[in-house]
Formats: structure tokens, C-alpha cells, sequence
């Protein structure tokens, strides 16, 4: 399944004598294509990541051989979709090291990671006047779940501020979390800035009040190595398609107490043991949060991807992006026109930056136009640009399948929209 | 894919130095137009006597495309009558959106040259953004209706 990265890869003299990037590039059928008459470089990666041929050939298998519903038949294809779907949520369990794979909840994505928190853990014990904790730096995804919320309980938000590099304001933290805080829920890394936040030291301070903490890794899960437990993060979200695998699953991961005291998020089959008109019994964790046929061929995929990932190693990966930041940031400082958004001391490989005169958009277009994809506007993170008072930016995020040659090619775009449009 | 034909001189020009790029002391109507996908803001301010457009200007904040369709759509409709600016709209709309050989640049004159935006169809919306608000300000019965 994870053939290309067991032990196969050859320590052929590169830039990065730690991985061998073409032949990771080769296990990646998408890259290998032109567009608009130039190779693609794809350095759209905080979006949505590519897939390994392996989590195509896994999910491909499962439809030509084994798709039946889960938890369902006793017939011989039920039982091995069953068997595939718990393998890879036991992989999922082994990649963020959770004690027990029932902490593994399969959902859509982040944003319905989130959701379920809100309102299943949220909407059962908040009260007016209770409060949520976020920050500047959030996702829409992790502030419009607690804005519902609020409406719904009568309980407030509270905003952590971030400063002009980018970084939480962590002597803000003390102040704002209270007697009343019911949830801390922050961003590991954000999409818009790249910032790493100092997560562990949020849980701490927040678990010293007794304050329980939700992370959206998202962004955290294809980066850099994760581990539930040393963390003693009480909620985590992450997304498939951000991590390598297929769109339309993600995981919630949450501490069994947790999870045991709160009720379900959907009602329907699966998440019951027993129904009767007069009430149901619900079904054990984790089924207890899937209601309805799950998205079974996605959690396959993204198992696979797990793989993929494990087989090179969380290290290796952070090591490399963190070298192809270093020079990405480099290379395009040393354009005057250009500024980059969000300088924190510890980031990931995401540049935001504006550049003088150009439009994010006519960026975004005129890049395109020699073969680069990146992202342009406000990245789902309004209050972020409105801090820095910008309506949008143009974002280059890379992958542990981009090459210098692909931050040069952007360098060089960049340099094209300077010339057509000031 | 040709650049150019998105970035011509003239719409390069326009969003270096946009046409009747203001906010007007006195105006009859006026919308915004915003477009939340990508943070474009326009506000066009109209001038109307006996259904004919006097004056009009904007401002706002967007892409070049953005910015030069709507310095470019001020020239075009100062003077129209209400009807005819209208009409406009619809040639625009054509050129934008519609079968090439169905418009006829004539009638567009200047406004010609947003037609090269018809090769890339995710910024379409960039150009005719000012013509929506330009359409809801006419239909604007006070200074107060917003386009969103």
C-alpha cells in the first residue's frame, strides 16, 4: 500500500540529502502534468493537498472489491468494508497516538469536527453568560460553530489578539479565560499566517482552571507529528483532504470521558443499539457520533495516507518544509514590492504576502498563467486581514512534494506581474 | 492563455489611474456592490436628472479588472438615458458571458476591452461587479440600498 515509502528511497545527492523529493514527486500522479504550457507547480497546499498513488490504489481497491455497508451484514464484502474501515481508524488512533481507537470519531472534515463540539458538547451544558475562548487568528470554521453556539445559549465569545508578526498575545491568555470559560478552542497552525501556535502551553494554562481545549489541526496534521496524549488535548480536528487523502472525511478526536458524557450530534442508524417509540439506546463510542452510512471509501483513503505519511516520517517531513520555507522566504523578501503577512517565529510552510501595486487576484491569475497555483483572498480568515487591513492576500504553501525550481518559478511569475501590471 | 488579452494597456491604465474615482459632494443615488469571495468593495454614486445619468463615480478597493471595468463603465454611461445604460449593461453581460460572435464591439466601444476576460471564467466576476451596482443604483429609491 505504502510501497514507494517503506524503504525504497534511494539517498541520491539533492538539495535536501534528508528526502529524496523526485521520488516522492513520482508517487504523486497529479504533478506531472502542464498547464497553461509550463509545469504545474502546485503550491496550493493549505487548501487542499494531492494524494499519493497509494491512497488512490487503496480507495480504488476498496470500490472494485469490498464495498458493502459497514457494521451491517453478515455477508463476506460487509465484513471486509468492516474490517477496512476500523484498520484505518486504528491507523488514525497510531498516528496522533490516542489511547483507544473509540476516540476516534470519523466525520466530514474539520468543520464538522467542530460543529459536533459545539453542539453536542457545547449546547448540552453551556449557560448564559458562559463563555467560549477563540482567537484573532481563526478559521471561519472555528469561529461560526461558537457563534451559533452563542446565539443558541446565551454564552459569549472571547477573542485572544494576535500582534504584527502574527502571534497569539499569549500574556492576553490569563486575562481572558474565567470562571465562566467553558471551552478554549485555538488553532495548532494557521492557514492565513502560518504561525505555530504554542499549543501546549495554552492547555496547560487552560487545564489549570479546569478549562477543557479543542484544537483545529487541520493545518498541524500534515506538518508536523501530533501526539494526543502529551498534549492532553481534549478535542482535536483534522481533515483528510489536508493530510493527503480523500475530501469529505476528517476526524474528531476527543477524551473518552468526554465524548462518553455528551449526547449525540445526528440521530439515524448506526449510533443506536436499540430503537423504540418510546426512546432509543444509543450506541457505544465512537458510533455513538456516526449516524447513517459513513463515508467508508474515505476513511480507507485516508488510512492510506496515514501510511503514506508514517512511511516517510513526521520529522523528515517538518524538516523539509521547514528548509523550503527558509528559502521561499528568503527568495521573496529579496523582492522590494513584495511583503509578507504574518512573520511569527515559528511557522509552517505558508507565506501570506501582498505585493505593492498588484492586486492578489491579478497575482493569483497572472502566476497561473505560468503553470503555478496559489491561493489568493482572505484564506476564510476575515478577522485576520482585518487586522492587518487588507482585503485579501496571495498565499504559497508547500508540500513536502515542492522543490526550490518550483519557489524560483514563483519568484519568476511574480516578477512577470510586476512587469504587465505597474 | 494569453495575458495580454486580460491585461490590455487600456485596462492597465484604468487601474493605474482610475476615471471619476470619487465620492461626489451631492449625488441622487448610489449602492454598494461587494463581493464576499474576494473582498472586492465598490460604491457608485449617481447623478440623475429627468432619467438621464449626469454624473456618476465610484470608489472602492478590488482587482485591476475590477477597478478598470468600473473606471471604464463611468466614461461609457455618463450622458445615457436610464434605458440605455441599461441596454449597455446587457452588451457587457454578452461580452462577458455570452457567445463571442453574438456581440457587437461597436456598441461597446472602449468597453471592448474587458471582453478578454471571457477566457477566464473566475474573473468574470471582477468585471461585471460595477454593473450590478451600477443596475441597483438606478434602481435605488434612496441613497441607502446596498446591493447584498
Amino acid at each position: 500500500m505504502n510501497a514507494a515509502s517503506q524503504n525504497t528511497l534511494p539517498r541520491a545527492a539533492t538539495a535536501e540529502p534528508d528526502l529524496d523529493v523526485e521520488a516522492i514527486r513520482r508517487d504523486f500522479p497529479i504533478l506531472h502534468q502542464q498547464v497553461n504550457g509550463h509545469p504545474l507547480a502546485y503550491l496550493d497546499n493549505a487548501a487542499s493537498s494531492q494524494r499519493p498513488q497509494s491512497v488512490i490504489d487503496a480507495v480504488r481497491y476498496y470500490e472494485e472489491h469490498d464495498h458493502a455497508n459497514v457494521h451491517r451484514g453478515v455477508h463476506t464484502l460487509s465484513q471486509r468494508a468492516t474490517d477496512a474501515y476500523e484498520g484505518a481508524r486504528d491507523k488514525i488512533r497510531a498516528f496522533i497516538n490516542a489511547e483507544s481507537s473509540q476516540e476516534i470519531v470519523y466525520v466530514r472534515g474539520t468543520t464538522e469536527a467542530i460543529n459536533l463540539v459545539a453542539q453536542s458538547f457545547g449546547r448540552s451544558r453551556l449557560q448564559p453568560g458562559d463563555e467560549i475562548v477563540i482567537s484573532t487568528m481563526e478559521h471561519h470554521s472555528n469561529i461560526v460553530p461558537w457563534q451559533l453556539l452563542a446565539e443558541q445559549t446565551g454564552a459569549r465569545l472571547k477573542v485572544i489578539p494576535i500582534n504584527q508578526r502574527g502571534e497569539l498575545e499569549l500574556d492576553a491568555v490569563d486575562g481572558l479565560l474565567s470562571d465562566r470559560t467553558r471551552l478554549l478552542s485555538v488553532v495548532y497552525i494557521s492557514n492565513a499566517l502560518g504561525t505555530i501556535n504554542p499549543v501546549k502551553a495554552l492547555i496547560d494554562k487552560a487545564h489549570a482552571r479546569g478549562i477543557p481545549v479543542m484544537l483545529d489541526a487541520a493545518q498541524a496534521a500534515p506538518h508536523t507529528r501530533i501526539d494526543v496524549q502529551a498534549l492532553d488535548c481534549d478535542f482535536l480536528a483534522m481533515s483528510g483532504h489536508k493530510m493527503y487523502g480523500p475530501t469529505g472525511i476528517g476526524i474528531l478526536y476527543g477524551k473518552r470521558s468526554l465524548l462518553e458524557s455528551m449526547p449525540p450530534y445526528q440521530g439515524g442508524g448506526e449510533m443506536i443499539l436499540a430503537v423504540n417509540f418510546e426512546r432509543s439506546v444509543y450506541n457505544e463510542l465512537p458510533y455513538k457520533f456516526e449516524a447513517g452510512t459513513p463515508n467508508i471509501s474515505g476513511a480507507i483513503g485516508l488510512g492510506a495516507a496515514v501510511d503514506y505519511l508514517e512511511g516517510i516520517g513526521l520529522e523528515r517531513i517538518s524538516r523539509y518544509e521547514h528548509s523550503l520555507l527558509n528559502y521561499a522566504t528568503a527568495k521573496l523578501e529579496a523582492m522590494a514590492e513584495l511583503k509578507i503577512i504574518g512573520t511569527a517565529r515559528d511557522k509552517a510552510s505558508v507565506i501570506s504576502f501582498t505585493v505593492d501595486g498588484v492586486h492578489p487576484h491579478d497575482l493569483g491569475t497572472i502566476v497561473d498563467s505560468e503553470g503555478i497555483a496559489i491561493r489568493t483572498g482572505h484564506h476564510c480568515a476575515m478577522p485576520v486581514m482585518e487586522f492587518f487591513g487588507l482585503p485579501a492576500t496571495a498565499r504559497a504553501s508547500f508540500a513536502f512534494y515542492n522543490t526550490r525550481a518550483e519557489i524560483d518559478a514563483l519568484a519568476s511569475a511574480l516578477q512577470t506581474a510586476l512587469g504587465v501590471l505597474r | 492563455m494569453d495575458l495580454r488579452e486580460l491585461y490590455q494597456d487600456i485596462i492597465v491604465d484604468h487601474n493605474r489611474s482610475p476615471r471619476n474615482f470619487r465620492v461626489p459632494e451631492h449625488y441622487d443615488r448610489m449602492a454598494d456592490g461587494f463581493n464576499p469571495l474576494c473582498g472586492d468593495k465598490l460604491h457608485v454614486y449617481l447623478s440623475v436628472d429627468d432619467h438621464r445619468i449626469t454624473d456618476i463615480s465610484f470608489q472602492g478597493s478590488g482587482c485591476a479588472i475590477s477597478v478598470a471595468s468600473a473606471s471604464l463603465m463611468t466614461e461609457a454611461v455618463k450622458g445615457l438615458g436610464e434605458a440605455e445604460a441599461r441596454a449597455l449593461f446587457g452588451e457587457v453581460h454578452k461580452a462577458l458571458t455570452g457567445d463571442e460572435h453574438a456581440v457587437d464591439l461597436d456598441k461597446l466601444g472602449k468597453l471592448a476591452a474587458i471582453s478578454g476576460v471571457r477566457a477566464f471564467p473566475s474573473r468574470v466576476k471582477c468585471a461585471s461587479l460595477c454593473w450590478h451596482t451600477l443596475a441597483a443604483a438606478l434602481d435605488a429609491q434612496d441613497a441607502a440600498v446596498s446591493t447584498e
